[in-house]
């Protein structure tokens, strides 16, 4: 029995003997040739048999998959693909194997060398289309994947989107590979084929053998080659749990969130990057409720142009295909350092110079974003949401930057959403305390229950020796809460809730029950939120909330809600 | 020749599927076409070439056609690219 620790990276559990996928080793040395004409000739047949085995895969696969087979195919179309083997053949009179291999580096390096991350990532497909045109020219059988004729778990260095097109028509359970993480192609086609896939598995998967029984956790990432019985008994009880809870939750993922007589409230996902809105959108959020921008600032020495910005901003609104995405401006300072910034180091961070106190401090900085998400507003339903406001004046400077930002969009002739949507975070007591101020001054709210319960209880959240310090069911805390959301109904706005306690267990409900009308959550929490509410009547939790309201300390309600 | 310049509208520039739409319509035509950024140029029938480019939303691409059939070809790709750009 061998264990191997990886990276979940598609949930679920599956046991099933290994396919090792064993790319054959293709000779690519520099052979040389007499015929010139004859090794150009085997260029040409080599990408013609190419791209009919790209046609066929195509013919078979669909969305996404058919898009980068069908980009596939235009780049093997491109003379310049073919004759940059041509050119090197003649050159040196090699063979097109070694011809093959040097063409292929150098596209890659070209594109590798661009200041576009979409671009650069196209080197992977210069190697894809490569590998395919050195495998017709060694002869080698177009792919090992056509034996697989039973169910197994794949297990290989890294998956082509190739490959990937191909095993969707075999019958493949699972995959492990050496690289790549949850971004990675293999991972992404995973999640979105249902399997269980663990990635970054290492140099340890190498001592997987074809044919080995292999137990895979795609949650955990823990990989287990030749289990013995008791670990196998293990699993299976494991793996009957966690298909009895998905098929319990998997009802859920379609349905909007709502209480057992109908009541709304919307739940959303919480995202750091990009790619985290995939997950959202796989387990079927209803929108993005916080989008932290702050990953764009964080661990690099300058600070990100609007160009890169809008492409991130752009990206999370094309993947949530017109559902409402939330995004923060900077929210950063104090702890969350960005070296570009050269902040000062302050003896109160949370107390300190941060957030919106940067922004409107720092018209550039701040001007650079809005303007980056004024234009993603045209690829989706973006709103921008202020994070740490206390008073009415912030608010409307924040709106008049906003405007200001929109005016030179105007004047350029660039396209956004005239009408998009402005909300703030209330996270100061202040805020919550004057809701009925600010809320018509803007489209939405969203509680940051962090925050809000650190500020108003006076409690570090980071220091451990405060931790029995911080609750969430403080009355004082639910009040605020409250006044938040009659703020927010009384003027027609909504009023969400993106702390943790949105995502809390059985939270969902009591946050209903108070007059909250949408919820972010991390996304491994959305079903199980919507789950919470689909057992309660919205009287009940109305109920519940004023019975937490009326409670007499947190120890009480916590009690009350075991 | 025929020439035209464009602003490019489309967030993601010119990425891989509207160099290879480009490269698709220039094949239709004997004209030889050029994409123009600033002083970097590409023959539009070198889909990867054009990509290499790295035209991004708001830069200013210029269009050269020269051949028998300049005048069919320039007005068959400004249309695309006036569509699709």
């Amino acid at each position: 029995m061998i264990t191997i620790q990886a990276l979940g990276v598609s949930e679920g559990l599956v046991k099933a003997n290994a396919f090792v996928l064993r790319q054959p080793a293709l000779d690519v040395s520099k052979r040389a040739v007499t015929d010139v004409a004859a090794e150009q000739a085997r260029v040409d047949d080599a990408i013609e048999r190419a791209k009919q085995q790209i046609e066929q895969l195509m013919a078979a696969a669909g969305g996404e998959q058919a898009e980068i087979l069908d980009a596939h195919l235009m780049m093997l179309d491109d003379p310049d693909f073919s004759d940059g083997m041509k050119d090197i053949i003649a050159a040196e009179s090699v063979c097109a194997e070694y011809a093959c291999k040097v063409n292929c580096e150098n596209f890659q390096q070209m594109f590798r060398a661009m200041d576009d991350e979409y671009m650069q990532a196209r080197a992977a497909d210069i190697g894809d289309i490569s590998d395919r045109v050195q495998r017709v020219l060694q002869k080698v059988d177009d792919d090992p994947l056509d034996g697989i004729d039973a169910p197994c778990i794949v297990v290989a260095s890294d998956l082509t989107p190739s490959d990937t097109a191909k095993i969707g028509s075999k019958p493949v359970w699972g995959f492990i590979t050496q690289i790549g993480g949850r971004t990675s192609h293999s991972a992404i086609m995973a999640r979105s084929m249902g399997l269980p896939a663990a990635a970054g598995a290492g140099e340890r998967a190498r001592l997987i053998e074809n044919g080995d029984a292999i137990l895979l956790d795609g949650c955990s990432g823990a990989i287990v080659v030749n289990p013995d019985a008791a670990t196998e008994e293990a699993f299976d009880r494991k793996k009957a749990q966690f298909d009895e809870q998905r098929r319990m939750l998997e009802q859920y993922r379609a349905q909007p969130g709502a209480t057992a007589d109908g009541h709304r409230v919307v739940i959303e996902g919480n995202i750091g990057t990009p790619a985290d809105a995939m997950r959202v959108d796989e387990v079927g959020g209803e929108g993005i409720g916080l989008f932290r921008s702050e990953f764009l600032f964080m661990d690099r020495a300058d600070l990100p142009g609007e160009q890169e910005q809008f492409e991130a901003y752009r990206q999370v609104a094309q993947t949530m295909t017109g559902r409402p995405v939330i995004i923060r401006t900077l929210d950063i300072g104090g702890d969350k350092e960005v070296p570009a910034l050269a902040l000062e180091k302050e003896q109160n961070p949370f107390l300190g110079y941060r957030a919106i106190r940067i922004c409107l401090d720092r018209e550039e900085l701040f001007l650079t974003q809005l303007r980056a998400l004024l234009r993603a507003s045209a690829f989706g339903d973006i709103r921008i949401m202020f994070p740490m406001i206390s008073s009415l004046e912030e608010v409307r400077s924040a709106k008049a930057m906003v405007e200001k930002a929109k005016e030179q969009l105007k004047n350029e002739g660039v396209a956004f959403n005239e009408a998009i949507k402005l909300g703030i975070m209330i996270e100061i007591p202040v805020a919550a305390i004057c809701a009925d101020i600010l809320a018509k001054e803007v489209d939405f709210f969203s509680i940051g229950t962090n925050d809000l319960i650190q500020y108003s209880c006076a409690v570090d959240r980071i220091n451990d020796k405060l931790a029995a310090l911080y609750r969430p069911l403080h009355p004082g805390v639910l009040r605020l809460i409250k006044m938040a959301a009659d703020a927010a109904r009384e003027n027609g706005i909504d009023c969400g809730v993106c702390g943790e306690m949105a995502g809390s267990r059985g939270m969902a409900s009591v946050l209903c029950g108070l007059g909250v009308t949408h919820l972010s959550m991390s996304a491994s929490s959305i079903l199980a939120a919507k789950n919470d509410l689909a057992h309660h009547s919205y009287e009940d939790c109305v109920r519940l909330a004023s019975s937490l309201l009326g409670g007499v300390s947190a120890t009480e309600n916590e009690s009350q809600l075991v | 020749m025929y020439a035209f310049e464009h602003t490019v509208n489309d967030p993601v520039g010119i990425h891989a599927r509207p160099a290879g739409q480009l490269a698709k319509e220039a094949t239709k035509f004997q004209s030889k076409v050029m994409l123009c950024k600033g002083d970097k140029r590409a023959e539009l029938r070198r889909m990867m070439a054009v990509m290499g480019l790295g035209v991004k939303q708001g830069d200013t691409i210029r269009i050269e056609v020269e051949g028998a059939d300049e005048d069919a070809a320039g007005a068959a790709i400004r249309a695309f690219v006036e569509a699709n750009l």
